[in-house]
């Protein structure tokens, strides 16, 4: 590794929700990509993958967004997003979507080869810093969004690499259970999706700790949406800690 | 209780009355926890399970894309077992096939055994309307039928009900306070009064668990024994099964029945397993003179059929209606049963409501899912539940069911999206916007979609303006 000089590109996918509300987030991913030695890219061209058209049953407006984004991401090396719910869009959906296209079909699962979430990437790539053997630096607990665990099985890849940066988890009961987002579900049924967001909160609460990490820009808007201002719970991008762990 | 549809509002507005009724939510918590933790210690202490899973996955899927082969398979084998074998294109054809016998055989009451199919043919409706009493024998069917109510879920047709709502319930129709309230006391309450009903009844009706091709015979699984003397006490038994509730033979039953109480309770197996295969012959103690049974169509063919536009939907027919995904799915623990106006409520009713009864009348039902998956962790089908919704979703939009308002915020939004500059554009007056509202830090705009949610606040500079500053290198 040492003689190694291209450092390998990779493109950020920031995705629309961090573009515009959590800006912060984005900068994390640049600096946790960057420690790890790589050179990253961010298409300016970029907006949204078409998840939220896609999931309303727009097929049309969402196959508009999703050529857009095949087209400026798929001769990148690798492409990584801050967001489960967004590569799993990528991942698993474009070859749906595009199943009876033939030029976008063979498009779309090239790009999705190469889509990855960011814990999932630092792990396979191998990454990860050696965690030290001293005391962990904070404890938090961990809530699984559904796209990351059950679409795309991501359950240990994210614990690791917060473990490897010195943090312990503590779990909370059915760390899997949905917050209550699912994108216009939020907005069209939203009694139900807070009473959902109130019970996952809940969960966590009786966890005792103080912060809840999520890997889904999603969830974690819908979360901290029903916190109390001077709430003892915070809610965290995975991220950001890897991003404050350094 | 007839149903009528589901609107987005109707939906909304029922599922806000459960979340606020802290007795209903204690009750639906209480009884889908109690359903939750059975099934995982029995699929803990099953070690097969998931590999069984997998495998009714494919006899299932493989019966369905046959399922006319195995149709007059089972047709033939259950005529000659003695058995008459009804055909129901839809709900009225088959609440008629029921009730014309009922009236030829000058039947004054019918006792039923718990049967969704029934529920979905409205068949209660139909005998009552031609004058033939219907009595629900499984306790909890009975109970929803004095509340004059519908299932709330498909196998706990009244877990929403609280022990004092049931005393009252006995009470007024007894027309008399109980001495004794204990479970006990009620459960033996219910027995001496049901008794009596099985005795007199003329014609006994059932749902169909399963119907074995390579016999003809029906399986039904209780657990109260109620489904036992529906189908041997009266004279007359008469079983309502959607067509789809085919197996190939006892192997694949097997498999099935192994999955089926797991799924649903957690048993190892249902208390009674019950199988029908034709009348009483002459060497036999019991049983009943006639045996008919209705295969009810009412939309599943067109699923079935590969060449019909629903293709994408056959997977849904592998369903064997154990529950298991109502009671995971956190839409339906916080919404409860009677949101989806539908016999059918959870991540099933949502699916199979729209396509058996249609879209337009039940187009908030693909909607009523965070899309979590849930319930494809738990299906022993393994039903891809989330998949249909989406097409569900999608069909609407090419039906036009969509608010023209949707339909234009999508088109708009797209039209924005497709253009990185226009994007950051849109975000920074939205961020203008909302500093009209915003006060300490807070934003409260005059219209919060979400209620009482905390909408964020789009800052003074999104990701890409940062960029710049960041791209150093
Ligand atoms: S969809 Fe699956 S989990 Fe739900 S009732 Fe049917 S078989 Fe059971």
């Amino acid at each position: 590794m040492s003689n190694y000089t291209h450092k390998k590109k990779v493109a950020l996918l920031v995705t629309c929700l961090v573009d515009q509300a959590l800006p912060d987030i984005g900068v994390s991913t640049v600096n946790v990509l960057r420690r790890a030695g790589y050179d990253v890219a961010f298409p300016s061209a970029q907006t949204c993958c078409g998840q939220p058209s896609y999931n309303s049953g727009f097929h049309d407006e969402a196959k508009k967004l999703a050529r857009r984004t095949i087209d400026i991401f798929v001769d990148y090396e690798a492409v990584v997003l801050p967001s489960g719910s967004c590569t799993t869009m990528i991942r698993k959906e474009y070859p749906q979507l595009f199943k009876n296209d033939p030029k976008y079909y063979y498009l779309a699962l090239r790009l999705a080869k190469k889509t990855f979430e960011l814990g999932e990437f630092l792990n396979k790539e191998g990454k990860l810093p050696q965690a030290e053997a001293t005391e962990p630096k904070t404890a938090v607990t961990y809530h699984d969004s559904c796209h990351m665990c059950r679409m795309l099985d991501l359950r240990d890849e994210p614990r690791q690499a917060l473990t490897a940066h010195g943090y312990s988890i503590i779990e909370m009961e059915t760390s899997d259970r949905c917050c209550g987002f699912g994108g216009v579900f939020s907005v069209r049924m939203p009694e139900i999706s807070n009473a959902m967001t109130a019970d996952k909160l809940h969960e966590a609460r009786k966890t005792g700790m103080k912060t809840m990490v999520t890997s889904d820009p999603g969830c974690l808007i819908q979360m901290r949406g029903l916190l109390q201002e001077d709430d003892d719970l915070k809610i965290e991008h995975i991220a950001t800690m890897l991003d404050k762990a350094g | 209780m007839i149903h009528t549809g589901c609107t987005v509002t109707q939906f909304r507005q029922e599922a806000t009355q459960t979340i606020g009724n802290a007795s209903l939510q204690k009750a639906l918590r209480g009884a889908t926890a109690h359903f939750v933790d059975g099934r995982q210690a029995a699929f803990d202490a099953f070690p097969d399970g998931e590999a069984i899973r997998d495998h009714l996955k494919e006899i299932r899927g493989a019966t369905i894309s046959n399922l006319a082969f195995y149709l007059e398979q089972f047709e033939q084998n259950a005529q000659a077992a003695g058995t008459i074998v009804h055909w129901a294109r839809n709900a009225e054809e088959a609440a008629a096939i029921v009730t014309s016998i009922a009236r030829e055989n000058g039947v004054m009451l019918a006792a039923k055994s718990k049967s969704m199919a029934t529920e979905e043919i409205k068949l209660n409706h139909a005998l009552e309307a031609a004058d033939v009493r219907v009595v629900e024998t499984d306790l909890g069917e009975w109970i929803i039928q004095l509340a004059g109510e519908s299932p709330y879920h498909i196998i706990g047709p009244a877990i929403h009900k609280t022990k004092e709502q049931i005393v009252d319930l006995f009470e007024e129709y007894r027309g008399r306070p109980l001495a004794d309230t204990s479970i006990a006391a009620l459960t033996a309450e219910a027995r001496h009064i049901l008794r009596q009903q099985f005795l007199e009844a003329g014609i006994g009706i059932s749902g169909g668990n399963m119907g074995v091709a390579e016999t003809g015979s029906l399986v039904l699984v209780t657990n109260e024994g109620n489904g036992r003397m529906v189908t041997t006490l009266p004279r007359i038994h008469v079983a309502v099964m959607g067509i789809e509730k085919i197996a190939p033979d006892w192997d694949a039953a097997a498999a099935w029945l192994s999955l089926l109480a797991r799924s649903a309770t957690g048993q190892p197996m249902s208390i009674y397993t019950t199988v029908v295969t034709g009348p009483r012959r002459p060497e036999d103690a019991d049983g009943p003179e006639e045996v008919h049974i209705v295969l009810l169509d009412n939309g599943r063919a067109s699923l079935a059929d590969t060449s019909s536009r629903k293709a994408d939907y056959a997977e849904i027919l592998q369903c064997i209606r154990c529950g298991a995904c109502l009671n995971v799915c956190p839409v339906y623990g916080e919404s409860g049963g009677h949101a989806y106006n539908s016999p059918y409520s959870g991540p099933i009713g949502a699916v199979i409501s729209p396509l058996l009864f249609g879209l337009e009348k039940y187009a908030a039902l693909p909607h009523a899912s965070t899309l979590c998956g849930a319930c494809v962790d738990v299906c022993p089908a393994r039903i891809d539940l989330p998949r249909m919704l989406l097409a569900l979703r999608a069909d609407e939009v090419e039906q036009g069911i969509p608010s023209p308002f949707e339909q234009f915020a999508e088109r708009a939004g797209t039209a924005v999206m497709g253009n990185a500059h226009l994007f950051n554009l849109a975000g920074k007056m939205a961020g203008w916007g909302q500093k009209m509202f915003t006060k300490n830090g807070t934003f409260t705009p005059p219209i919060n979609p979400t209620l009482d949610r905390n909408l964020p606040i789009r800052p003074q500079k999104s990701f890409r303006d940062l960029w710049n500053d960041l791209d150093t290198d």
